[in-house]
């Protein structure tokens, strides 16, 4: 191959210090958080996550924080990284503006310990909107047929994983944690425009409620929050239009399905 | 600590993976089932599976589920077990048009039905021509998200029909009474509070243990808890010394790039710009199976074809490159592959490497090199999922192990692509109606009240401790000698390098404790008592590899590069001796015999493994 081509090693090579300012709580000491910074050597490869593990492990182990894949679709360490959402892992060092690094827990779940945050709010959230597929027809003893179009139709909400970045980046959530919040929203929208489900109107139903989808002040925190790229404030938009007009947006199915 | 909490469920299943909310699904419709897991679900890392999930549906080429058995037992280089195999083959086909119904968005072809595409070892005969062989369309995709959508799907239907979660409770120890499972403890993370979980049947699914190598493909997670807590009451593993190497993992990072990108036409070149699967694999080129790509790899780098003379390859799947090699199925219809149809089909493997190489695949290729990715080994059981305590064949009543923990086997010495997410539906669903059979056939049996005294005891040592030196060392320690001395080619002299070091490293741990003394959230005492866990496989895992004197599918010995089919054609059973030493034993191979004019053959005869 003789054109130019990106040096992989490259990231490896050099390093530099870092200043990471961490938000700490430990409920068997602390009365309130607070700020502790740590000095730590980086390379521009290395992911915030490994950065975070690298002071965890070399220099303060009662740091806690939650990690699993570390590739960006377990969603375990969504957190609020210089200001914005993100997950710990889907975030380079050599994106880092400057060598300053504040990482606090994500917003509006009560924290556990440190970087932890008690999921279950959010989780219950995603439970009340239906999120499975509703079908009372007799199953096909094969699949049941959708065009690449009916497919592709809800393709967008499939991406969650559920990581709740959007959820706690979003004000109307900050201000009211009753509200059920555009994870959940985009979750339901994944099955109302799915062809195969039968179960759209009760879901509408749900979100029509006064902790439902009216809530959404088109802020687009959760848009640009969201690491999976998901255009979270146009479903939530769609289920919306969805409620206005009473009429589902969905593409016909195909003569040769019929 | 105060007393533990006690619970009481029919079955209790470890870990919420694929294979694990699979089997809750069965169980808990017949009766009372609870969830325990490390992670919250959805976490696990069937999550990460891309590619696909293998069944032959015929939706777009013409195939059978003998086809794929016929993949299956030659991809795993003979040592797989026969009768398993045809069941997973065959149970795939319903399994995948179960999750169909319950909402799994698969990808369409043009008239409707569930999309398929090439992965690597999956053929079919010619047709015309039977005696040759050529890729088929098999693997069932939704996009290059199969496992996370397979995780959604089967985390939502649980959620519809109400399973219990104990979400963040952590396995730390079976209560084993008289040769019988009737439990576990577990720790509930948050609080530090242990729990005891009174059942009649427990399933393990607990996932990998990838994480004893040093370049891995898997979450940090996976460090083999179901298996090492079984092995430490006796119960053997088993096939230990196939561990799979993926020949595309990220330069340095080892995450995955699926190998969805080669079944759509990528190419592997090497520095020189050679495409050297041509001389490895003439037939399959890059879709041959994923041992035989790893080594290839390994052997350019050693002969210095590395890039720049370095540790790793190129993956290209440029759209021009594609083209240049009409090396995509979709050239047999005269078609093209552009950078959407790329977009559409690789978006996970474009934005991981967008992300973690800063390299757009559209426009470069990926500096790829062979991560760990996959036990074919763990405990052993039979195709109803009980656990063998032994390598006769005995089983554990009341413990059953499914997914990557299990060794059914059907993986052999060497898994397919696409075959582990079908291992986890097939083998999860009949874990989740076994238990539940047994459990209605059984009455709850008594378990000690002292059942959690042990796990006190663990846990107060390690607090306890002083800490002579970071656990963290000892964990990069073992990763690089397994990675180095137990990896892709091994060696005498390398095996017995590794057995010292682990020996010696396992002292080392047992030695040292930890920083954080506290109770909640304590994630330095659990990652300290997981690095424990990878310990003891890794000693199971160098002393099976040491027993194989033998090449075999993912196990390759440097100093007997033959199949050894008169001394090796078995598996291997690992069993706990002691502290440190690794008692080996072997079992037949399930092998399936037919009539041919009059006589017993072997259905599947042994054959060379080329691609």
């Amino acid at each position: 191959m003789s054109e130019e081509l990106t040096d992989p090693t490259k990231g490896y090579l050099s390093t530099r210090i870092l200043t990471v300012q961490l938000k700490r709580y430990d409920p068997e000491k602390d009365r309130e958080p607070h700020w502790q910074e740590f000095k730590v050597e980086a390379r521009p490869i290395d992911r915030v996550l490994d950065v975070l593990m690298k002071v965890k492990w070399d220099q303060d182990d009662t740091i806690g924080l939650r990690k699993s894949c570390g590739q960006g679709i377990c969603g375990s360490d969504a957190m609020r990284i210089n200001g914005q959402n993100n997950l710990a892992c889907k975030m380079l060092v050599q994106n880092l503006k400057s060598d300053k690094l504040t990482v606090e827990p994500i917003l509006g779940l009560p924290v556990i310990k440190d970087l932890i945050v008690d999921m279950k709010p959010f989780f219950d959230h995603y439970k009340s909107i239906m999120p499975f597929l509703v079908n009372t027809d007799p199953a096909p003893t094969t699949e049941r047929l959708q065009t690449p179009a009916q497919r592709e139709r809800f393709d967008e909400g499939t991406k969650c994983i559920l990581c709740a970045c959007c959820t706690t980046a979003c004000p109307p959530f900050w201000g009211n944690r009753e509200y059920v919040g555009p994870a959940a929203i985009v979750n339901a929208h994944r099955f109302i425009f799915d062809s195969r489900d039968q179960a759209a109107s009760e879901r509408l139903e749900i979100l029509n409620d006064a902790e439902g989808v009216w809530r959404c002040r088109t802020v687009f925190n959760c848009t640009s929050a969201c690491p999976r790229g998901i255009k979270v404030t146009q479903l939530i938009s769609e289920v919306k239009r969805a409620l206005i007009t009473g009429v589902l947006d969905m593409p016909q199915e195909a003569e040769v399905l019929a | 600590m105060s007393t533990p909490t006690y619970h009481r469920f029919e079955t209790i299943i470890v870990g919420s993976g694929g294979a694990g909310l699979m089997a809750a699904l069965h169980s808990s419709k017949e009766v009372g089932t609870a969830v325990v897991s490390k992670l919250y679900p959805m976490r696990s890392h069937t999550g990460a599976a891309a590619g696909g999930i293998a069944a032959a549906l015929s939706n777009i080429e013409e195939d059978s589920w003998e086809n794929h058995a016929y993949d299956t037992i030659k991809g795993g280089d003979f040592v797989v077990d026969q009768t398993p195999v045809e069941i997973l083959c065959r149970e795939a086909v319903e399994c995948i048009y179960d999750l169909e119904h319950m909402g799994l968005p698969f990808d369409r072809t043009p008239d409707g039905r569930i999309s398929q595409r090439r992965f690597g070892g999956h053929t079919r005969p010619v047709p015309g021509n039977p005696s040759k062989r050529e890729p088929v369309m098999r693997s069932c995709h939704a996009a290059d998200r199969t496992g996370h959508m397979i995780l959604q799907t089967l985390y939502q239907q649980c959620i519809k029909q109400g399973v219990t979660f104990f979400d963040e409770y952590h396995m730390l120890d079976l209560i084993m009474v008289e040769g019988e499972c009737r439990g576990i403890v577990a720790i509930e993370i948050a609080t530090g509070r242990l729990h005891v979980f009174h059942a009649k049947s427990v399933l393990l699914a607990t996932g990998g243990f990838g994480r004893m190598f040093k370049v891995s493909s898997n979450a940090f997670a996976l460090t083999g808890d179901g298996p090492a807590i079984a092995y430490r009451h006796g119960i053997p593993v088993e096939d230990m010394e196939f561990y799979q190497f993926h020949p595309t993992g990220i330069y340095r990072l080892g995450v995955l790039l699926t190998e969805g990108c080669r079944g759509d036409g990528g190419i592997m070149f090497n520095g020189k710009g050679e495409r050297f699967m041509e001389t490895y694999a003439p037939n399959m080129k890059e879709l041959a199976s994923r041992d035989v790509c790893s080594r290839s790899i390994y052997q350019e780098v050693r002969a210095g074809r590395g890039v720049s003379g370095k540790d790793f390859v190129y993956l290209d799947i440029r759209p021009s490159t594609i083209n240049k090699y009409k090396s995509s199925p979709i050239h047999r219809d005269g078609l093209e592959v552009d950078d959407h149809f790329i977009e559409s089909r690789l978006s996970e493997s474009l934005e991981l490497s967008r992300t973690y190489l800063g390299i757009d695949p559209l426009k470069e290729p990926m500096p790829i090199q062979p991560t760990a990715h996959y036990a074919m080994g763990g405990t052993p059981t039979d195709f109803d999922t009980r656990v063998f305590r032994n390598a006769a064949g005995e089983v554990v009543p009341g413990l059953y192990a499914a997914g990557e923990t299990a060794c059914v086997s059907v993986h052999g010495a060497n898994r397919l692509g696409t075959n582990s997410l079908v291992d986890l539906v097939v083998f999860g669903r009949r874990a989740g109606k076994a238990m539940a059979q047994y459990a209605k056939s059984h009455d709850f049996k008594e378990i000690p009240k002292d059942a959690a005294v042990p796990t006190k005891k663990m846990i107060e040592g390690a607090l306890a401790k002083p800490r002579t030196e970071p656990w963290v060392r000892i964990r990069d320690e073992l990763q690089t000698v397994m990675m180095d001395d137990c990896g892709v080619y091994r060696t005498a002299e390398g095996l017995a390098n590794a057995r010292q070091s682990v020996a010696s490293l396992k002292k080392r741990y047992e030695s040292t404790g930890i920083q954080d003394k506290g109770t909640v959230f304590n994630t330095g005492l659990l990652e300290y008592l997981e690095l424990g866990c990878l310990i003891d496989l890794a000693a199971a895992t160098v002393a099976s590899a040491e027993s194989r004197k033998e090449s075999r599918g993912a196990h390759s010995r440097e100093d007997f590069p033959d199949r050894d089919d008169v001394k090796h054609f078995n598996h291997t059973f690992a069993t706990k001796d002691g502290d440190f030493d690794v008692k080996i034993d072997t079992r037949a191979v399930d092998v399936i015999y037919i009539e041919k004019d009059g006589q017993q053959v072997p259905k599947y005869p042994l054959e060379v493994r080329k691609y």
